[in-house]
Protein backbone atom coordinates (compact mmCIF):
# COMPACT_ATOMS: atom_id res chain seq x y z
CA UNK A 1 0.00 0.00 0.00
CA UNK A 2 2.61 2.42 1.01
CA UNK A 3 4.90 0.87 -1.67
CA UNK A 4 2.57 2.24 -4.28
CA UNK A 5 1.78 5.51 -3.18
CA UNK A 6 5.61 6.01 -2.68
CA UNK A 7 6.22 5.04 -6.19
CA UNK A 8 3.21 7.54 -7.22
CA UNK A 9 5.05 10.28 -4.58
CA UNK A 10 8.36 9.32 -6.92
CA UNK A 11 6.44 10.47 -10.08
CA UNK A 12 5.05 14.00 -8.56
CA UNK A 13 8.00 14.95 -7.23
CA UNK A 14 9.84 14.36 -10.50
CA UNK A 15 6.95 16.33 -11.60
CA UNK A 16 7.53 19.28 -9.56
CA UNK A 17 11.21 19.40 -9.99
CA UNK A 18 10.62 19.19 -14.20
CA UNK A 19 8.21 22.21 -13.21
CA UNK A 20 10.20 23.90 -11.71
CA UNK A 21 12.91 23.73 -13.68
CA UNK A 22 10.94 24.98 -16.81
CA UNK A 23 9.97 27.66 -14.60
CA UNK A 24 13.12 28.89 -13.48
CA UNK A 25 14.67 29.27 -16.57
CA UNK A 26 11.86 31.53 -18.17
CA UNK A 27 11.59 33.53 -15.04
CA UNK A 28 15.47 33.43 -14.39
CA UNK A 29 15.65 34.79 -18.60
CA UNK A 30 12.69 36.91 -17.57
CA UNK A 31 14.68 38.60 -14.47
CA UNK A 32 17.62 39.02 -17.05
CA UNK A 33 16.59 40.46 -20.31
CA UNK A 34 16.51 43.57 -21.00
CA UNK A 35 12.41 44.47 -21.90
CA UNK A 36 11.94 47.12 -24.58
CA UNK A 37 8.59 46.46 -26.30
CA UNK A 38 7.55 48.14 -29.70
CA UNK A 39 4.70 47.62 -31.71
CA UNK A 40 6.87 45.82 -34.44
CA UNK A 41 7.97 43.47 -31.63
CA UNK A 42 4.77 42.45 -30.10
CA UNK A 43 3.45 41.27 -33.50
CA UNK A 44 3.05 37.49 -34.16
CA UNK A 45 5.69 35.75 -35.74
CA UNK A 46 5.05 34.32 -38.48
CA UNK A 47 7.92 33.27 -40.60
CA UNK A 48 9.31 37.49 -41.20
CA UNK A 49 6.18 38.18 -43.16
CA UNK A 50 3.59 40.58 -41.82
CA UNK A 51 0.57 38.50 -40.35
CA UNK A 52 -2.10 37.90 -42.15
CA UNK A 53 -5.95 37.77 -41.20
CA UNK A 54 -6.82 36.24 -37.50
CA UNK A 55 -4.82 33.78 -35.99
CA UNK A 56 -7.92 31.21 -35.95
CA UNK A 57 -8.95 29.78 -39.15
CA UNK A 58 -11.39 27.26 -39.85
CA UNK A 59 -9.28 24.10 -40.94
CA UNK A 60 -11.00 21.76 -43.32
CA UNK A 61 -13.55 18.75 -42.72
CA UNK A 62 -11.08 16.11 -44.51
CA UNK A 63 -8.69 16.61 -41.56
CA UNK A 64 -10.79 15.12 -38.76
CA UNK A 65 -10.81 11.74 -40.12
CA UNK A 66 -6.99 11.88 -39.02
CA UNK A 67 -7.80 13.09 -35.78
CA UNK A 68 -10.33 10.50 -35.75
CA UNK A 69 -7.54 7.41 -37.20
CA UNK A 70 -5.80 8.73 -33.79
CA UNK A 71 -8.23 7.96 -31.53
CA UNK A 72 -9.04 4.66 -33.01
CA UNK A 73 -5.79 4.15 -32.67
CA UNK A 74 -5.38 5.12 -29.38
CA UNK A 75 -8.35 3.30 -27.99
CA UNK A 76 -6.63 -0.28 -29.90
CA UNK A 77 -3.20 0.48 -28.26
CA UNK A 78 -5.03 0.70 -24.72
CA UNK A 79 -6.52 -3.35 -25.57
CA UNK A 80 -2.85 -4.71 -26.29
CA UNK A 81 -1.04 -3.46 -22.71
CA UNK A 82 -3.41 -5.76 -20.93
CA UNK A 83 -3.13 -8.16 -23.98
CA UNK A 84 0.25 -8.17 -23.64
CA UNK A 85 0.42 -9.16 -20.13
CA UNK A 86 -1.72 -12.11 -20.46
CA UNK A 87 -1.45 -13.68 -23.72
CA UNK A 88 1.69 -15.63 -23.22
CA UNK A 89 0.39 -16.55 -19.15
CA UNK A 90 -0.89 -20.27 -18.80
CA UNK A 91 -4.49 -20.56 -19.40
CA UNK A 92 -4.66 -18.02 -22.32
CA UNK A 93 -2.81 -19.02 -25.04
CA UNK A 94 -3.90 -20.10 -28.65
CA UNK A 95 -7.40 -18.81 -28.36
CA UNK A 96 -6.65 -14.83 -26.85
CA UNK A 97 -3.95 -14.69 -29.78
CA UNK A 98 -6.12 -15.20 -32.44
CA UNK A 99 -9.14 -12.86 -30.13
CA UNK A 100 -6.58 -9.66 -30.49
CA UNK A 101 -5.87 -10.19 -34.31
CA UNK A 102 -9.55 -10.52 -34.89
CA UNK A 103 -9.96 -7.18 -33.01
CA UNK A 104 -6.83 -5.59 -35.00
CA UNK A 105 -8.38 -6.85 -38.34
CA UNK A 106 -11.47 -4.95 -38.27
CA UNK A 107 -9.69 -2.29 -37.57
CA UNK A 108 -7.50 -2.38 -40.17
CA UNK A 109 -10.54 -3.01 -42.44
CA UNK A 110 -11.30 0.47 -41.31
CA UNK A 111 -7.62 1.47 -42.45
CA UNK A 112 -7.86 -0.13 -45.50
CA UNK A 113 -11.39 1.71 -46.22
CA UNK A 114 -9.64 5.05 -46.10
CA UNK A 115 -6.96 3.64 -48.35
CA UNK A 116 -9.10 2.49 -50.47
CA UNK A 117 -10.66 5.55 -50.65
CA UNK A 118 -7.90 7.97 -50.73
CA UNK A 119 -7.93 9.80 -47.40
CA UNK A 120 -4.45 9.37 -46.38
CA UNK A 121 -3.43 10.64 -49.49
CA UNK A 122 -2.13 14.27 -48.24
CA UNK A 123 -3.75 16.16 -51.85
CA UNK B 1 -14.46 -7.70 0.33
CA UNK B 2 -15.94 -5.63 2.99
CA UNK B 3 -14.14 -4.81 6.60
CA UNK B 4 -15.01 -2.80 9.72
CA UNK B 5 -15.56 1.07 8.73
CA UNK B 6 -12.58 3.13 10.23
CA UNK B 7 -13.65 6.45 11.68
CA UNK B 8 -14.99 9.06 9.26
CA UNK B 9 -13.30 11.99 11.79
CA UNK B 10 -9.32 10.73 10.93
CA UNK B 11 -9.41 10.89 7.48
CA UNK B 12 -6.04 9.22 5.81
CA UNK B 13 -4.27 11.42 3.48
CA UNK B 14 -5.31 9.49 0.77
CA UNK B 15 -8.88 9.75 1.29
CA UNK B 16 -8.28 13.89 1.47
CA UNK B 17 -6.48 13.94 -1.69
CA UNK B 18 -9.26 12.00 -2.87
CA UNK B 19 -11.96 14.53 -1.59
CA UNK B 20 -9.28 17.68 -2.92
CA UNK B 21 -9.27 15.86 -6.92
CA UNK B 22 -12.77 15.04 -6.89
CA UNK B 23 -13.29 19.11 -5.87
CA UNK B 24 -11.05 20.23 -8.04
CA UNK B 25 -12.89 17.62 -10.79
CA UNK B 26 -16.61 19.13 -9.77
CA UNK B 27 -15.27 22.92 -10.51
CA UNK B 28 -13.56 22.14 -13.66
CA UNK B 29 -16.36 20.81 -15.40
CA UNK B 30 -18.71 23.89 -13.86
CA UNK B 31 -16.02 25.66 -15.61
CA UNK B 32 -16.44 23.98 -18.69
CA UNK B 33 -20.20 25.02 -18.86
CA UNK B 34 -19.59 28.66 -17.93
CA UNK B 35 -17.39 29.80 -19.46
CA UNK B 36 -17.67 32.19 -22.54
CA UNK B 37 -14.75 30.74 -24.10
CA UNK B 38 -15.58 26.96 -26.24
CA UNK B 39 -11.86 26.74 -26.45
CA UNK B 40 -11.29 27.34 -22.70
CA UNK B 41 -14.06 25.06 -22.07
CA UNK B 42 -11.97 21.81 -23.74
CA UNK B 43 -8.94 23.43 -21.95
CA UNK B 44 -11.25 23.11 -18.70
CA UNK B 45 -12.56 19.87 -20.00
CA UNK B 46 -8.46 18.46 -19.81
CA UNK B 47 -8.38 19.87 -15.66
CA UNK B 48 -11.73 17.72 -15.45
CA UNK B 49 -10.61 14.53 -16.78
CA UNK B 50 -6.79 14.99 -15.27
CA UNK B 51 -8.42 15.16 -11.71
CA UNK B 52 -10.70 12.16 -12.43
CA UNK B 53 -7.46 10.36 -14.07
CA UNK B 54 -5.94 11.75 -10.21
CA UNK B 55 -8.95 10.06 -8.46
CA UNK B 56 -8.76 6.75 -10.32
CA UNK B 57 -4.72 6.34 -9.28
CA UNK B 58 -5.52 6.84 -5.52
CA UNK B 59 -8.07 4.23 -5.74
CA UNK B 60 -5.14 2.00 -7.20
CA UNK B 61 -7.06 1.53 -10.67
CA UNK B 62 -3.65 2.44 -12.08
CA UNK B 63 -4.61 0.64 -15.64
CA UNK B 64 -8.03 2.67 -15.65
CA UNK B 65 -5.83 6.15 -14.69
CA UNK B 66 -3.50 5.93 -17.77
CA UNK B 67 -6.08 4.91 -20.02
CA UNK B 68 -8.02 8.18 -18.76
CA UNK B 69 -5.37 10.25 -19.43
CA UNK B 70 -4.41 8.92 -22.90
CA UNK B 71 -7.94 8.28 -24.55
CA UNK B 72 -9.93 11.08 -22.45
CA UNK B 73 -7.14 13.88 -21.98
CA UNK B 74 -5.16 13.11 -25.37
CA UNK B 75 -7.70 12.10 -28.20
CA UNK B 76 -11.07 12.69 -27.33
CA UNK B 77 -9.93 16.38 -26.17
CA UNK B 78 -7.81 16.74 -28.88
CA UNK B 79 -11.25 15.63 -30.92
CA UNK B 80 -13.32 18.04 -29.07
CA UNK B 81 -10.68 21.21 -30.39
CA UNK B 82 -10.64 19.61 -33.68
CA UNK B 83 -14.64 20.22 -33.87
CA UNK B 84 -14.73 23.45 -32.17
CA UNK B 85 -11.72 24.62 -35.21
CA UNK B 86 -13.93 23.03 -37.68
CA UNK B 87 -16.96 25.10 -37.16
CA UNK B 88 -16.36 28.13 -35.66
CA UNK B 89 -14.16 30.22 -36.83
CA UNK B 90 -13.30 33.37 -35.85
CA UNK B 91 -12.90 32.36 -32.29
CA UNK B 92 -13.01 34.19 -29.16
CA UNK B 93 -15.43 35.35 -26.66
CA UNK B 94 -19.14 34.50 -27.55
CA UNK B 95 -22.15 36.03 -26.05
CA UNK B 96 -24.36 33.39 -27.31
CA UNK B 97 -23.33 30.47 -26.10
CA UNK B 98 -26.19 29.75 -23.58
CA UNK B 99 -28.90 28.05 -24.45
CA UNK B 100 -32.75 28.67 -24.12
CA UNK B 101 -33.17 25.17 -22.22
CA UNK B 102 -30.35 26.14 -19.91
CA UNK B 103 -33.16 25.85 -16.48
CA UNK B 104 -33.87 22.47 -18.16
CA UNK B 105 -30.55 21.55 -18.78
CA UNK B 106 -29.44 21.96 -15.27
CA UNK B 107 -32.45 20.19 -14.12
CA UNK B 108 -32.26 17.21 -15.92
CA UNK B 109 -28.31 17.06 -14.65
CA UNK B 110 -28.51 17.72 -10.89
CA UNK B 111 -31.63 14.73 -11.29
CA UNK B 112 -29.27 12.58 -13.17
CA UNK B 113 -26.54 13.65 -10.48
CA UNK B 114 -29.08 12.45 -7.45
CA UNK B 115 -30.39 9.42 -9.13
CA UNK B 116 -26.48 8.25 -9.53
CA UNK B 117 -25.70 9.48 -5.83
CA UNK B 118 -28.58 7.62 -4.46
CA UNK B 119 -28.08 4.44 -6.09
CA UNK B 120 -24.36 4.11 -5.14
CA UNK B 121 -25.31 5.32 -1.55
CA UNK B 122 -28.48 2.73 -1.63
CA UNK B 123 -25.85 0.22 -3.00
CA UNK B 124 -23.22 0.09 -0.66
CA UNK B 125 -24.24 2.19 2.43
CA UNK B 126 -21.57 1.80 4.43
CA UNK B 127 -19.71 -1.06 2.79
CA UNK B 128 -16.01 -0.72 2.69
CA UNK B 129 -13.29 -2.18 0.82
CA UNK B 130 -9.67 -1.56 1.37
CA UNK B 131 -7.38 -0.51 -0.92
CA UNK B 132 -5.15 -3.36 -3.04
CA UNK B 133 -2.49 -1.68 -4.82
CA UNK B 134 -1.76 -4.64 -8.22
CA UNK B 135 -5.66 -5.36 -8.38
CA UNK B 136 -6.03 -2.33 -10.92
CA UNK B 137 -3.10 -3.16 -12.75
CA UNK B 138 -3.01 -3.83 -16.91
CA UNK B 139 -2.67 -7.66 -15.81
CA UNK B 140 -5.66 -7.90 -13.87
CA UNK B 141 -7.69 -6.24 -16.53
CA UNK B 142 -6.38 -8.22 -19.19
CA UNK B 143 -7.12 -11.38 -18.06
CA UNK B 144 -10.83 -10.27 -16.82
CA UNK B 145 -11.14 -8.83 -20.44
CA UNK B 146 -9.90 -12.28 -22.41
CA UNK B 147 -11.41 -14.74 -20.22
CA UNK B 148 -15.35 -13.00 -19.54
CA UNK B 149 -15.59 -10.27 -21.75
CA UNK B 150 -14.36 -11.12 -24.82
CA UNK B 151 -17.33 -10.78 -27.04
CA UNK B 152 -17.95 -6.75 -25.73
CA UNK B 153 -13.91 -6.71 -26.68
CA UNK B 154 -14.73 -7.39 -29.81
CA UNK B 155 -17.56 -5.78 -30.30
CA UNK B 156 -16.04 -2.76 -29.77
CA UNK B 157 -13.48 -3.33 -32.51
CA UNK B 158 -16.85 -3.70 -34.95
CA UNK B 159 -18.07 0.08 -33.24
CA UNK B 160 -15.02 1.53 -33.92
CA UNK B 161 -14.64 0.34 -37.13
CA UNK B 162 -18.53 1.72 -38.05
CA UNK B 163 -17.66 5.16 -36.69
CA UNK B 164 -14.12 5.28 -38.58
CA UNK B 165 -16.37 4.49 -41.77
CA UNK B 166 -18.88 6.75 -40.73
CA UNK B 167 -16.20 9.33 -40.03
CA UNK B 168 -14.86 8.87 -43.79
CA UNK B 169 -18.12 9.20 -45.55
CA UNK B 170 -18.89 12.32 -44.03
CA UNK B 171 -16.15 14.21 -44.20
CA UNK B 172 -15.40 13.50 -48.34
CA UNK B 173 -18.05 15.28 -49.87
CA UNK B 174 -16.73 12.81 -53.11
CA UNK B 175 -17.73 9.54 -51.29
CA UNK B 176 -22.11 9.32 -52.36
CA UNK B 177 -24.54 6.66 -52.01
CA UNK B 178 -25.15 4.50 -54.90
CA UNK B 179 -28.40 6.43 -56.61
Amino acid sequence: MDEYFGSYAVVVALFAIGVVIFAGALFGNRMLRPNRPTPEKLTTYECGIDPVGDGWAQSQVRYYVFTYLYVVFAVDAVFLFPWATVFAAPGFGMTTLVEMFVFLGFIALGILYAWRKRVLAWT
Amino acid sequence: MTEAVPSYLSPTGQEIVFLLLGAVAVGAGLLVVTTRQLVHAALWLVVCFGAMAGCYLVLTAEFVAWVQVLIYVGAVVVLLLFGIMLTRAPIGRSADLDSGNKTVAAIVAVATAAVLVTVVIDGFRTAYTPLDPGTGAAKELGSTIFRNWVLPFEALSVLLLAALIGAIVISRTDIRGRN
